[in-house]
């Protein structure tokens, strides 16, 4: 039996004084159920995917409190629930799990590192909880998944490589040798830029495949044919400093020219020693790390409201450099929520089916705060998103955008339909 | 690139990484000859000693060449001091029992993991290294003309990729010296031979203990000083050379410096070499299958003692 003594009445009462004191109560009263949305975030905190993950969360944070600073999402708070997947597509299937019946989320979104997402998906299926990865990956266009996996919030590889294409071919030159990782996403480069380059005139001569847990690279460079007009590469992890000094200390003054994908630097100090070699050579953008002649409003408050400065890192450390071509991708699939959950008029997970219609029926996507990497258009059938693409040219050590692709440059034809498939 | 200069460069990048292995493996396999434990917190204490590197050239600042030498003496010390307070905590409280110890030092091994997670963060972070010129190589061949040389392209090493290999050798034969001449090296061998007997002669063993665990945690920290500038500081970079030097410990048989160096050497230039010409997944089959056959038909390792 309880007993009620001095003790927990004070408790009570203490507790009952801070829900009373607590400001986001009163104004989140005027919603049919003031309980939090609750969002689990698929959060690569350990493993080699932690750099990201940890940009990831505080573009997060930013976002969160962005939309609940206007009122939250139907008039609801939103609470984030993070748990760590160590970059791992085991625990990615267990940590859905936990968000579907032990948090009770009413969606999951976060996921990155492509192994881990296609690990996760079908757990989404098997859960029926709503799963918004930010991944780059084709494997959500490509139909591999199932109608419980979007990404309305980055544009994937196939979609990038295709837009790089006519520029490499035409600027840079016709005779590609690809060094990239050995899984899934450095396959997706390999198999879509290969076709991409053939189709502009170009050919690959050859295709070098590192594992992504490699920490010394010299060794593969003697591949790479002596006729190699450009050199295109994409790596990720923590070695991709090594990759890109011991790329250089290799050519040495008679390199090709160099058309890199900026995971091969993603929170890599770009005044880092060794790096100046870079000077000139090219990179794909998702979004322009340094801030540009042309930064739009948008861009500005994003970069405030994440805490990074103009030349992509913390504001509070110049060291830390954040990764700016893929966090975006958090900011916008939030918002994306959002929009879905108002447009469902969501009440709780008995609607999560009514929130997936709601994302595939989004089209246009115009620029706008939530979507400051700019306008893009969804697709959702294939619950794939379409944007802008960046290349950007290393001048006097920083990047400086040289081309915006459209968004016509990046459309291929469907490879899937989920929306047949039912719930 | 052709098979001559290509093979050459193997060979460097093979001797560089068999260099690290060689002190890194040297540490665990001191550790284990004297103190009969296996540390499995060896790799944490590589990336420690990288991660202190890094820290002491940051603050240190000038020249990179200051920073460098300031954590070539500092980060060793710091993890040496590391190690023996886990001795003192840990592995003395558990009367050094093999198993309570590997328990003991993997969980060890996690907490200065997230330790290090939650401090210097999850990037890869770069050291300067205090000199570094590309060093383009020549290679032969015949002509018309007869013996030609011509710098072939790529084929090239770094002077500060040199200085490691030789850095390495350097530190081996010292720590050789040490152990077979000086006083100190007099009284682990004691200690290895005959624990209750060493101490019947007035050898303090729980200080030697202590003592050679900080030493051999040091070594790993001293390989990690030596490739930070190579390979940058990151938080899970100890996992692959704890595997490695478990490899090379074994194979080379537990406790003898010169089997481990063999060893190293093996492990490290067949890696570089398998990994070029054929696949790193190919190296790694070999080397494990390499340990099988020596644990299946010489279980003490290829110049190890015979168990008594």
């Amino acid at each position: 039996m309880t007993q009620t003594n001095r003790r927990t009445l004070l408790k009570s009462a203490a507790a009952g004084g801070l829900l009373a004191a607590n400001p986001l109560l009163g104004r989140f009263a005027s919603a049919q159920s003031a309980a939090p949305i609750k969002l689990g975030f698929q959060q690569h905190v350990t493993g080699i995917g932690a750099a990201y993950g940890r940009w990831y969360g505080r573009t997060t944070d930013a976002a969160v409190k962005m939309i609940n600073d206007a009122g939250g999402i139907n008039g609801r708070p939103v609470e984030i629930v993070a748990e760590d997947d160590g970059t791992d597509p085991k625990r990615g299937a267990e940590v859905l799990e936990k968000f579907a019946n032990q948090h009770g989320c009413d969606a999951a979104f976060g996921a990155l590192f492509s192994h881990v997402v296609i690990g996760s998906a079908p757990a989404a299926g098997e859960l029926k909880l709503p799963n918004f990865v930010v991944s780059e990956g084709h494997h959500v266009a490509s139909g591999m998944l199932n109608r419980y996996t979007l990404q309305p919030g980055i544009t994937d590889v196939k979609s990038q490589v295709q837009a790089m294409a006519p520029f490499v071919a035409n600027t840079l030159g016709k005779k590609v040798t690809m060094v990239f990782p050995d899984f899934a996403f450095g396959h997706d480069h390999r198999d879509y830029f290969t076709a991409a380059i053939e189709a502009q005139g170009g050919e690959v001569l050859e295709h070098i495949a590192i594992p992504p847990t490699e920490t010394s690279f010299t060794k593969y460079f003697p591949k790479i044919p002596r006729d190699t007009e450009v050199l295109y590469h994409v790596m990720v992890g923590p070695a991709v400093l090594t990759f890109v000094k011991e790329l250089g200390e290799f050519f040495g003054p008679s390199a090709p020219a160099l058309f890199g994908f900026l995971d091969s630097l993603e929170a890599v100090d770009l005044a880092s020693p060794g790096l100046e070699f870079l000077e000139g050579s090219y990179f794909w953008e998702g979004n322009p790390r340094y801030a540009q002649e042309d930064q739009s409003e948008f861009d500005k408050t994003f970069r405030a409201a994440v805490g990074v400065d103009a030349n992509g890192a913390s504001i509070s450390d110049p060291a830390d450099v954040s990764t700016y071509s893929h966090m975006f991708g958090c900011w916008e699939t939030l918002h994306i929520i959002k929009a879905g959950m108002e447009a469902a008029g969501y009440q709780g997970p008995a609607d999560r089916a009514k929130l997936i219609e709601a994302v595939e029926a989004m089209t246009y996507i115009p620029e706008s705060q939530a979507n400051p990497q700019g306008a893009k258009v969804f697709n959702g059938k294939t619950h794939q998103v379409f944007g802008h693409q960046y290349i950007s040219q290393v001048q006097d050590g920083k990047l400086v955008k040289v081309h915006t692709t459209s968004i016509d440059d990046t459309f291929y034809p469907d490879e899937a339909d989920y929306i047949s498939q039912s719930f | 690139m052709e098979f001559g200069p290509h093979l050459l460069l193997a060979v460097i990048e093979g001797s560089v990484g068999a260099a690290v292995l060689a002190l890194t493996a040297l540490g665990l396999s001191l550790v284990f000859g004297v103190m009969r434990v296996v540390n499995v917190a060896h790799g944490e204490f590589y990336m420690l000693g990288a991660v202190i590197a890094w820290y002491v050239a940051t603050f240190l600042g000038a020249h990179p060449a200051v920073g460098f030498v300031g954590a070539l003496i500092l980060a060793p010390a710091l993890v040496a001091v590391i190690a023996m307070l886990v001795d003192w905590l840990a592995l003395k409280r558990v009367g050094y029992d093999p198993e309570a110890t590997i328990v003991a030092t993997i969980g060890f091994g996690y907490i200065f993991q997230q330790l290090t997670l939650m401090g210097f963060g999850p990037e890869a972070r770069p050291v300067d290294p205090p000199f570094n010129s590309r060093i383009a190589l020549p290679w032969f061949e015949f002509g018309e003309n007869g013996l030609e040389f011509y710098f072939p392209w790529g084929l090239s090493v770094t002077s500060y990729k040199l200085f490691v290999i030789g850095a390495a050798a350097v530190l081996l034969i010292g720590f050789w010296l040490m152990l077979s001449r000086s006083k100190i090296g007099l009284v682990m061998r004691a200690t290895e031979l005959d624990r209750e007997t060493a101490q019947a002669f007035g050898i303090p063993v729980d200080r030697v203990y202590a003592i050679v665990f900080g030493l051999g945690a040091g070594l790993a920290a001293l390989a990690a000083v030596l490739i930070v500038p190579i390979q940058q500081a990151h938080y899970l970079m100890g996992h692959d050379p704890l595997l490695l030097s478990f490899i090379v410990v074994i194979i080379g048989g537990l406790g003898s410096i010169r089997g481990t160096i063999v060893a190293a050497l093996l492990i490290g230039l067949s890696d570089g070499i398998i990994s070029v010409f054929f696949s790193p997944t190919l190296a790694k089959i070999i080397a494990t299958l390499l340990v099988a056959f020596v644990l299946v038909f010489r279980p003490q390792g290829l110049y190890g003692k015979k168990a008594a």
